[in-house]
């Protein structure tokens, strides 16, 4: 190429400029014999969507699981490496597990309710946490928790109805306000959207957008486009390894690796 | 490059290389058409050129309708949206180098075989045969994705930007000669002004090659010759 020729990258995305909350050092995951995650590395940013992409067991969910120790519960997993939430090893010892949950909430691909009222599957973390002292400041922490995830009008007049009532997108916007209400820090989603309708799953989104003013939030999505609309930067996982990482706008339009490549045009998977 | 899940899109997409390949032909013939009815004042060949427009103009339509429908049903990424992207921004382009080639023609039927002297078409010619090379060169490049040959075409447009200034100056002595060169001379300045336009388009399509291949855009200062801008005595 030409000495005369100066070659110009898309825009980087603004976004992304703040510090890493989560910094992952040579993670691998074992599940018995199976080597599920090999030598893993990245680093998350604070108060920005990341959004974990791959095919069907590629390691997404199972790196996803990592960081607030769901794979804990699993007997024959064995996870090592390094993972730091704001620079503190979350697989010390000394972490408190429960703790760490509250710091690193989670939403699941299934909307998942207790069958409770409303009002108590909100209710549960902060009391648990020993988040409110009296019942006027669970109310408030609840209806904070509802408002922020765009549930409250929906629901204000009948918070002592079960939450298995909702409706799926709901259901979903419930589980976010119970991952919220105990503050934390981070929220992971496994697939949020992949049960709900297009106008859940838009709603969603836009309350994502919004979250991101207060949370870190990384997000595994088997749609590109919801990727695409979300994130801010994208990892792409595949057999096991990250192939790469970087800003979302790039990974779609110009991607380095030529698996990454295959994948987000549809040519495997 | 290995081949979609989906090969009803695989179809889509050699379907938009094949219609640009198409269009890109017509354009060359109709820019090489309308320059060998100007040389020779052939009326007819002129008029078959102003006819063929809107077949080209008809195939840009087309395939863009084609393209939108394909980014509504597959939401193209990566190397794929640059294919359907490009093919929009150099369907564009052709049917822009059509519509210069057609105002070519048009004035060669204005014209009408009054020529004060052959000599004076033999500059307008040869630049647009080496705005017909470009031409060519640029969409056998896009075929090939050949980014080296993308670059070479962009940085050398200089020659048609020079050969317009020469002209113009030299169109401008002929009127200043005798005032019945006037008509005759103005139409060729146009001529020689569509030429230089079709060479830009070519231009055009060397960058988005390069965007197609490489992801990239070529951002750089090309040298320009302002020539033709100048006034005689100033």
């Amino acid at each position: 190429m030409s000495d005369a020729v100066i070659t110009q990258e898309p825009a980087r995305s603004a976004a992304v400029q703040s510090r890493a909350k989560v910094v992952a050092r040579d993670v691998n995951v074992h599940y018995g014999d199976k080597h599920a995650l090999q030598q893993v590395a990245i680093d998350v940013p604070e108060k920005a969507v990341t959004a974990f992409i791959g095919p069907s067991g590629c390691g997404k969910s199972t790196f996803l699981r990592c960081i607030n120790r769901m794979n804990d519960t699993i007997p024959i997993c064995r996870v090592t490496g390094h993972i730091e939430v704001d620079g503190r090893d979350i697989y010390d010892p000394e972490i408190d597990v429960v703790q760490l949950r509250a710091r690193v909430g989670m939403v699941f691909q299934k909307p998942n309710p207790f069958p409770k009222s409303i009002y108590e599957n909100v209710a549960y973390g902060p009391r648990l946490h020993g988040l409110a002292s009296t019942k006027a400041e669970l109310d408030a922490v609840v209806e904070d928790a509802l408002r922020r995830a765009s549930l409250w009008n929906e629901v204000n007049d009948r918070l002592d109805q079960p939450g298995t009532g909702l409706s799926g997108g709901q259901q979903q916007r419930l589980c976010i306000a119970r991952a919220i209400a105990v503050n934390p820090e981070i929220i992971l989603m496994d697939e949020p959207c992949s049960a709900l309708d297009p106008i859940a799953t838009a709603r969603i989104e836009e309350l994502i957008d919004e979250l991101i003013e207060n949370f870190t939030i990384i997000i595994v999505t088997h749609s590109m486009q919801q990727a695409a609309r979300v994130s801010q930067r994208t990892a792409f996982f595949h057999m096991g390894r990250l192939v790469e990482e970087g800003p979302t706008e790039q990974i779609f339009s110009n991607p380095k690796d030529r698996r990454t490549q295959d994948y987000i045009t549809g040519r495997f998977g | 490059m290995s081949t979609h899940t989906v090969k009803a899109f695989d179809q889509e997409l050699t379907d938009l290389g094949r219609r640009i390949a198409e269009m890109g032909g017509i354009a060359e013939r109709m820019l090489a058409d309308a320059t060998t009815a100007l040389d020779k004042a052939d009326i007819e060949l002129a008029q078959s050129v102003i006819e063929a427009d809107p077949r080209l103009d008809a195939m840009e339509r087309e395939l863009e309708e084609r393209a939108i429908l394909m980014i509504a049903k597959r939401q193209p990424l990566a190397v794929d949206l640059r294919t359907v992207v490009s093919s929009l921004r150099i369907a564009a382009d052709l049917e822009r180098i059509g519509d210069l080639s057609k105002n070519i023609a048009r004035r060669v039927v204005a014209i009408d075989g009054r020529f004060p002297s052959p000599k004076i078409v033999g500059g307008v010619k040869h630049m647009s045969e080496l705005a017909q090379d470009r031409l060519k060169r640029v969409i056998d490049a896009y075929a090939e994705r050949d980014v080296t040959e993308a670059i070479d075409i962009w940085e050398n447009d200089e020659e048609i930007d020079q050969m317009h200034g020469s002209l113009f100056r030299e169109l401008l002595t002929y009127m200043m000669e005798d005032p019945r060169n006037i008509g005759f001379c103005a139409h060729l300045l146009f001529c020689a002004k569509n030429i230089e336009r079709i060479g830009d388009h070519a231009t055009n399509i060397a960058e988005t090659v390069h965007y197609l291949a490489t992801g990239a855009v070529i951002v750089s200062e090309r040298p320009r010759d302002t020539s033709a801008y100048k006034t005689v005595d100033g």
